[in-house]
Order: structure tokens, then sequence, then C-alpha cells
């Protein structure tokens, strides 16, 4: 070891900022746009979004001449323009169970926690960046989804519906904010979790198994019931027209917003709680 | 300065950290030395309050770490599980976590060439190895120019001249006056390294002293001697402060004495010798003595609270 007094090689820094949630929101921005899951997913989400009403538009379109008067009376043109949000809502919420699982896998939560020991700011700025992103990212190909269709049903010179139709533009826009609540409801899931599997797991069976399980009851219970599931509350703001045993669209929206702030409300208590 | 009073952790039936206290004081480097399992890591993770614990504090200069509005400037912590996106790049990673203390960018490129990853920082960290990672993990300890460094084992992986670098690092951060706190099992490292060591056992703090003080008491000499007449060499060398232990029949191990004093005796009784082998001073013998006197004692002492009750 040498004689003369160690110094370290570590340049100094005058700077002492504290941690804010603005800059956590940044910091959770660079974290999402920085691994190459976000953007595939992202990707997935919006092609899934237009590709499959063109694909319905045009499969319509050929076959209508076939098709009989009850067939025809059961196509709508938003079900077909809006028919790639049942698909894209997949790549969505495994996207937004894996913000925050794929944080516990890696480790990397350690690393987030170190730097915002209070943790709370990193839910709250991974809620807040992901539902931007999954929104602003969704309302593009709603739109596209939207005038495609409608312009393939066009050359056939059927189902056409104008986008200042009343409720049309609601629907339209609704897909995108549908997609970013599931997102956001899939965070709070994985969150509860901690875990890539077991959050994809809830989430797909609060979604996509326990709707039809609802026809096991008898008809005047489903009926009663099934409107208030998330999956069943939440689709009402991209749709067009409500049956007698479905929530209108503003009421299904509070009532799916409320499950995402239960959820993330949860996943805030055991936030805090939980070793790491 | 980190002060922990009376740090306990359970985790179920077991219970990892056992009424530990101790402080960290700046200015230099202080070893956290214990076997596997002993609890460092544990009391690591206590100290950033990343687990919570069951019993007992600590406080990092004067208050929770939590409590503190800058986190980073206060404690730069590696951790021993890698903490680490293996999606992301070491750039992105470094800059996430700056951002989080509105920290500059360029301060993030200083610390990626400070820590010699300049060529590899836009490659994704799970591509790294085990001493990249340690790298990384020491820039993201030192992003926030922290006055307490707090590292869980942080050789681990590094080649030579990293372990060299990594003292003079330890050493220098400390003669700026930061508190330095490294944990290690290797009694060896830290003995280069360290100024004051605290060391545990099963949870439990077993010493607490100076590096000097330590060593001083750790080393003796230790001759291992073989010979056809080692019960004839046994009588010549018998002295107050000699202790003669029988590894096997003509085989002894010598305390007390130069393998010169031992060589001597035995020519001037005419005794033959086989072999003479002076060990080396052996810290980590010296450690695991320590370790495990430790634990003996303790278990005797509540036999006797018992038998006493
Ligand atoms: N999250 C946990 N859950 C359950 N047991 C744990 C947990 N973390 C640590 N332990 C246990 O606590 C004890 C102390 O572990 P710890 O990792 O703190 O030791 P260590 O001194 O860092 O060991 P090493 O030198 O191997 O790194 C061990 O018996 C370990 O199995
Ligand atoms: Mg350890």
């Amino acid at each position: 070891m040498s004689a003369h007094a160690h110094v370290s090689q570590l340049p100094r820094t005058a700077h002492t900022g504290r941690v804010t949630q603005a800059r956590v929101a940044l910091s959770e921005w660079t974290k999402l746009h920085s691994l190459r899951s976000t953007r595939w997913s992202l990707l997935v989400g919006f092609l899934l979004t237009i590709a499959l009403p063109v694909l319905f538009a045009a499969v319509t379109s050929s076959h209508w001449g076939s098709m009989s008067p009850h067939e025809r009376a059961d196509r709508h043109p938003l079900d077909i323009a809006l028919a790639g949000v049942n698909l894209s809502q997949l790549a969505i919420a495994v996207l937004g169970v894996l913000v925050i699982t794929g944080e516990y896998s890696t480790g990397m939560i350690r690393a987030s926690f170190t730097a915002v020991p209070r943790r709370l700011p990193v839910l709250w700025a991974k809620t807040a960046v992901f539902g931007s992103v999954a929104f602003l990212l969704m309302v593009p190909p709603v739109l596209i989804a939207f005038f495609a269709s409608q312009a393939i049903l066009s050359r056939h010179h059927i189902l056409q519906i104008s986008f200042s139709h009343p409720g049309v533009a609601r629907s339209v826009i609704g897909g995108a904010v549908y997609l970013m609540l599931v997102g956001i409801f899939a965070l709070g899931i994985g969150a509860i979790v901690r875990n890539t599997a077991g959050g994809i797991a809830a989430f797909a069976g609060i979604f996509f198994v326990i709707p039809p399980l609802m026809n096991v009851l008898p008809t005047s219970w489903n009926n009663a019931i099934s409107q208030y599931l998330p999956s069943e509350a939440g689709r009402q703001v991209f749709s067009l027209t409500h049956g007698d045993h479905s929530l209108s669209p503003w009421p299904g929206t509070a009532l799916f917003v409320g499950y995402c702030a239960l959820a993330l409300a949860i996943a805030a208590v055991l936030l805090v709680r939980r070793d790491t | 300065m980190i002060e922990a009073h009376d740090l306990t952790k359970d985790y179920g039936d077991k219970r990892a950290v056992d009424g530990l206290s101790f402080s960290v004081r700046p200015g230099i480097v202080t070893g956290f030395l214990g076997p596997n399992g002993s609890g460092k890591s544990t009391t690591m993770r206590l100290i950033l309050e990343l687990d919570a614990p069951t019993r007992g504090e600590v406080t990092v200069n004067g208050k929770h770490y939590r409590e503190h509005a800058a986190p980073l400037h206060e404690v730069g912590a590696l951790l021993e599980a890698r903490s680490v996106h293996t999606g992301r790049s070491a750039y992105n990673h470094l800059l996430a976590l700056a951002q989080t203390h509105g920290i500059p960018r360029r301060r993030v490129e200083e610390l990626i060439d400070l820590v010699g990853l300049h060529d590899v920082a836009r490659k994704r960290a799970g591509q790294f190895s085990l001493g990249m990672g340690q790298r990384l993990g020491i820039a993201s300890a030192l992003l926030g120019d922290p006055s307490t460094v707090m590292l869980d084992e942080p050789v681990n992986g590094l080649d030579p001249e990293g372990i060299r670098w990594m003292r003079n690092l330890l050493k220098g951060l400390a003669a700026e006056g930061r508190t330095v706190f490294v944990s290690s099992h290797l009694m060896s490292e830290m003995a280069l390294t360290a100024d004051h060591l605290v060391v545990i056992g099963r949870g439990r703090k077993i010493a607490d002293t100076s590096t000097k003080e330590f060593l001083s008491q750790a080393s003796g000499n230790v001759v291992r001697v073989r010979s056809p007449q080692a019960a004839e060499l046994e009588r010549l060398i018998a002295g107050p402060n000699v202790t003669v232990t029988v590894l096997q029949p003509g085989l002894l191990e010598v305390h007390g004495l130069t393998s010169a004093q031992i060589g001597d005796a035995a020519a001037a009784g005419g005794v033959a010798l086989h072999e003479l082998t002076p060990k080396e001073a052996s810290l980590e013998e010296a450690f695991m003595d320590l370790t495990r006197e430790d634990v003996e004692f303790k278990a005797a002492e509540l036999e006797d609270e018992e038998a006493a009750a």
C-alpha cells in the first residue's frame, strides 16, 4: 500500500436533490421505455387493435350477399371496429403485470426501494406513467380501426355509421380508455401477487374464467350479478348499445375505475408492509 | 454514521439477526465479518429498511433510512443479491435511479467511466459477467455521492486488479470522511482493508474491536512437527507458554514457539525431526475459532442458567 494519503477516484458532486413524485415519474418513464418487453407488448397491442377489425370488415363484406337477414341484423359496425380491443387487452394486461413483477423477478425492486424507500411514490408513478402511455398509444389504433373498417364496409355500402353519431366517438375513444384501465388493473394485481405467472393467471381468472362461469348460475342471478363484474362493467365504455342487464357507460366505467382503485389500494397497503 | 440498537429479525422460526447493537463511525473502513448465514446481508437490508426488523431499530445519520429526503445522498448500497433488471442497459439502469433524485446524466456517465463499464454501458445488464454486475452495483452505490457507503461482499466476482481497486476505493472513501461499512466472510480480505471490525455469528455480535487488536489476539505461532520421537520432543520443548497438540502419533502441533526454537531444542536433545513446518498464522482459523467459541459459550451459559433456575 502506498504511503501517500488515499483519495478516492470518486468525483464529488454538489447536487443534493430530494426525491419528489415528479422525479420518480420521470424515472419510471425511463424504466418503461428502456425495456424491450414494453415495446413489443405495445406494438402487439397496437397491431391487434387494428388488424382484427380490418379482417372482420373484409370477411363481413365478402359474405354479406350470402347472409340471412337475421345474421345481417346481428352485425354492428362498432362491434367490428372495436373487436380488436378484446384481443389487445391481453397484451396490455400482460405488460401491466410485468411493469411491477419484472422488478421482483430480477431484484430491481430492491434498487427501486433503496432510491425511494417510502415506496408508494413508485407505485403511483408506475400507474400514472403506464396508464398514460397505454392510453396515448391506444387512441390512434382505435381511431384507425374505426375508419379503416368503415372504409372497407363502405365499398359494399353496408353497416355505415358516422363518427358524429351519438355515442360513437365515446365508444371508439372508450376502447382506449378501457385498455388503459385494464392495464392499471393488471398492474395492481401484479403488485399484489409480485409474480409474473401468478399475476397473469389472476388477471385471466378474473377476466376470462369467472364471467363464463356465471352462466352456471340461475339466469336471474346471472343477470343480477354479471353486470357488476370488472370485465362487464369495464366494457360498457366502448359499447354503443346497452342491454337490460348491463350498466350504462359512465356508471360501468366508474365501477371499473373503482375496481382499479381497490386493486391499487390493496397493493399500496401490502407494498409498505411487506419485506422485499 | 450507522447506529443499530437491539436489531432483531425473524424469518418464521429462523432468527437471522439477534439483538445486534453496534455503531459504524465515519472516517474509517468498518468490516462486517461473519461466517455464511450469520446475518450480514439481513442486517444490511434492515439498515435500508427493505426488510422490517422484528425488534429494535437502526438509524443512518440520525434518522431512519425511510425518513431521509434524499436517501441516495445518505447511503449508497451494494446488496448481495443482484438488484438490476436484466433487460435494461447499465446506462438506463443508473439513469432511472439518478432521476429519482434529479441527479444529472453527466454524473451517470462519470460513474460508468469510474467503474470501467464504458464499453458495455449500452448492453443489457442480463448479459453481464459476475464482475461486471458487481461494478454496476458499485456505480449505483456511488451515484448520489453518499456520506455512508455500505457494500455487501463487494469483491465477490472481481479479478485481482478489481480487488485492489476496490480496496483503494474503500480507503479513499473513508479518508474523505465518509462512513464505510463492508461485509465479508473472508478475514484475510478484511485484515487488509478494515480499520475496525464488527464480527457476528448466528446473528449475534461476537466482537467489536479495531482490526489491529483483533489480529494481535488472533495471531500466534503454530508449527507442525513430525518426529519418530514425538514424546521425547514434547518433553524437551515444554514450557509455560507452550501448548502441544498431538494430531497423530508422531505428529505434533506446537503453539508458542518458532520453528527455529523447536529445531534447536530438538538438535540439542538429539531428537530426529522429519518435518518442521511453520503454519501461516491463520486468520481464517482464528476467526472460525472465535465464532465457534461464541456459539458454544452461549449454549453453556444457557444450560447454566437453566440449572440455576
Ligand atoms: N428472506 C429470508 N427468508 C427466510 N430466511 C432468510 C431470509 N433471508 C435470510 N434468511 C436466513 O437468515 C440467515 C442469515 O442470512 P444472511 O443472508 O443475512 O447471512 P449472511 O451473513 O449474509 O451470509 P453469507 O455470508 O452467506 O452471505 C440465514 O440462515 C438465512 O437462511
Ligand atoms: Mg450475505
